[in-house]
């Protein structure tokens, strides 16, 4: 297959970047996405131009790491998979692709196509864990807890923290992130003890990262790798309200 | 804004009640009557301030989220989300807003310019204020017509998107129960936007087939 490309190219945080189109040959069907930008970063090593930095690290959808706007989609066309789980038979022979950065306030630029993800490290520094010794792995149904909601919590922590929902949020919203980590310790007894603080500190930290409010467009989930629904936020929401009204913290 | 929202939506309700008291082939008297008794119910008179506040923080509040929602993205994608899933009204209720904050601004002061200078109609001997004769002689002009039908479109382009969505804010969502708001939300934008138009339209539609 030949392809055009047409990059994001941004050489540091303080550049402005602009769009620039690469022909990219010899694509097999066979490979994946990233596959076919290491062709094109090999084409372009071998004529002297700076290779095209990418985020990625497990090529198999489990670790959150890789981050494109392909064709204007988090992670590309395909439904409930990450950029490197796509591959290049979704496209066809003299297609045009564009690649674009995740596009927020709080995820800058860094170079290319790779973004500062760091908030979302403080986000769940701020809250995301637990202070009781879990200890090793419980007996099965040692733990009292009905299935149906330990598979809703399981459900939320699918959540591998790419950032595809406040990539695909026209208001740059990080709420289905930030409900994913808050609704799976919420569920579990385990994450009882913080419960009120931790909602109110992961939310307080998302508002100071810059991230924009929800207006329910549902964006977030449609293309969301991980399939993570609408209904954690709702969740977070209710943790939220409870949490002002009747915790300690003024 | 799900609070507002959620209380301006009840107060459409009312409000439709009201106009469709146009429509009874009186010349007008219910409606008038039903003016004359908002116009000087002492709780009604403590209900228009609520109302005419609620307005404001909605407003307010929408005008506050739409501008911290544009900044969190300064850098704009050079091709746009192309998601099938979600729904057209939900990324557009800033520019509905405004449609209607202008439709809002034109209303009240065609209502506060004629509440106090209406002419004078009778009610069982009283003299009171001839309100539905303002409308009758307003809804002749077919763009006044037009530009009252188009917004009451927005308004349930609005309604489509915000009933639902406020629900899910204020931390509703539920199997059993989501299916359902949604569709009572797209039936009650359905009721709003036709039960609004019509009265333009069939008053519009007489004053043509009289004249």
């Amino acid at each position: 297959m030949n392809l055009t490309l047409k990059i994001w190219r941004q050489k540091n945080a303080q550049d402005k970047g602009k769009m620039e189109s690469f022909n990219v040959s010899d694509v097999s069907p066979d490979m994946s996405f990233l596959e076919m930008l290491d062709v094109l970063n090999e084409q372009l090593t071998r004529k002297g131009i700076d290779p095209i930095h990418f985020d990625h690290d497990c090529r198999e959808g489990i670790c959150g790491m890789c981050s494109m706007v392909i064709n204007g989609r988090p992670h590309g066309p395909k439904d409930l998979i990450t950029t490197c789980q796509l591959h290049m038979r979704s496209f066809k022979e003299g297609d045009v692709i564009s690649i674009e950065p995740w596009r927020a306030g709080a995820f800058p630029v860094i170079k290319d196509l790779v973004v500062d993800r760091t908030s979302f490290d403080r986000i769940i520094q701020a809250g995301g864990y637990v202070n009781v010794n879990t200890g090793g792995i419980p007996d099965a149904n040692a733990i009292p807890i009905a299935k149906k909601i330990a598979d809703e919590a399981m459900d939320a922590a699918a959540c591998i923290g790419c950032g595809a929902c406040v990539a695909a949020c026209k208001n740059a919203s990080a709420m289905l992130f930030v409900s994913a980590k808050v609704s799976q310790l919420a569920l579990l007894p385990q994450g009882q003890v913080e419960r009120q603080t931790r909602v109110e500190k992961m939310v307080a930290q998302m508002d100071k990262e810059g991230f924009g409010a929800c207006t329910n467009t549902g964006a977030c989930e449609a293309e969301c790798p991980k399939g993570i629904s609408l209904t954690n936020i709702a969740r977070l929401n209710r943790e939220f309200f409870s949490a002002k009204l009747t915790s300690d913290n003024i | 804004m799900s609070l507002t929202g959620i209380f301006l939506i009840l107060f459409l309700v009312e409000h439709l009640i009201g106009n469709l008291l146009l429509l009874k082939s009186d010349g007008g008297a219910a409606f008038n009557e039903f003016a004359h008794f908002m116009k000087h119910n002492p709780l009604i008179m403590v209900g228009e301030v609520v109302l005419f506040l609620g307005f404001i923080f909605h407003i307010i509040d929408g005008i506050m989220l739409v501008r911290s929602n544009n900044n969190a993205r300064p850098v704009k994608y050079a091709v746009q989300n192309k998601s099938k899933v979600t729904s057209w009204t939900s990324k557009l209720m800033g520019p509905f807003g405004i449609i209607l904050l202008i439709f809002l601004i034109i209303h009240l002061y065609d209502f506060f310019r004629y509440k106090y200078f209406a002419p004078v109609a009778n009610m069982e001997g009283t003299d009171i204020s001839d309100l539905a004769q303002l409308v009758y002689i307003k809804f002749t002009d077919p763009l006044y017509v037009a530009f009252y039908v188009i917004s009451m479109l927005v308004v349930g382009f609005h309604i489509h998107h915000g009933f639902q969505s406020a629900f899910q804010t204020l931390g509703l969502n539920h199997k059993k129960y989501t299916p359902f708001i949604k569709a009572l939300g797209f039936c009650f934008s359905v009721v709003i936007t036709v039960g609004m138009s019509l009265i333009p339209l069939i008053i519009y539609y007489k004053h043509i087939t009289l004249h």
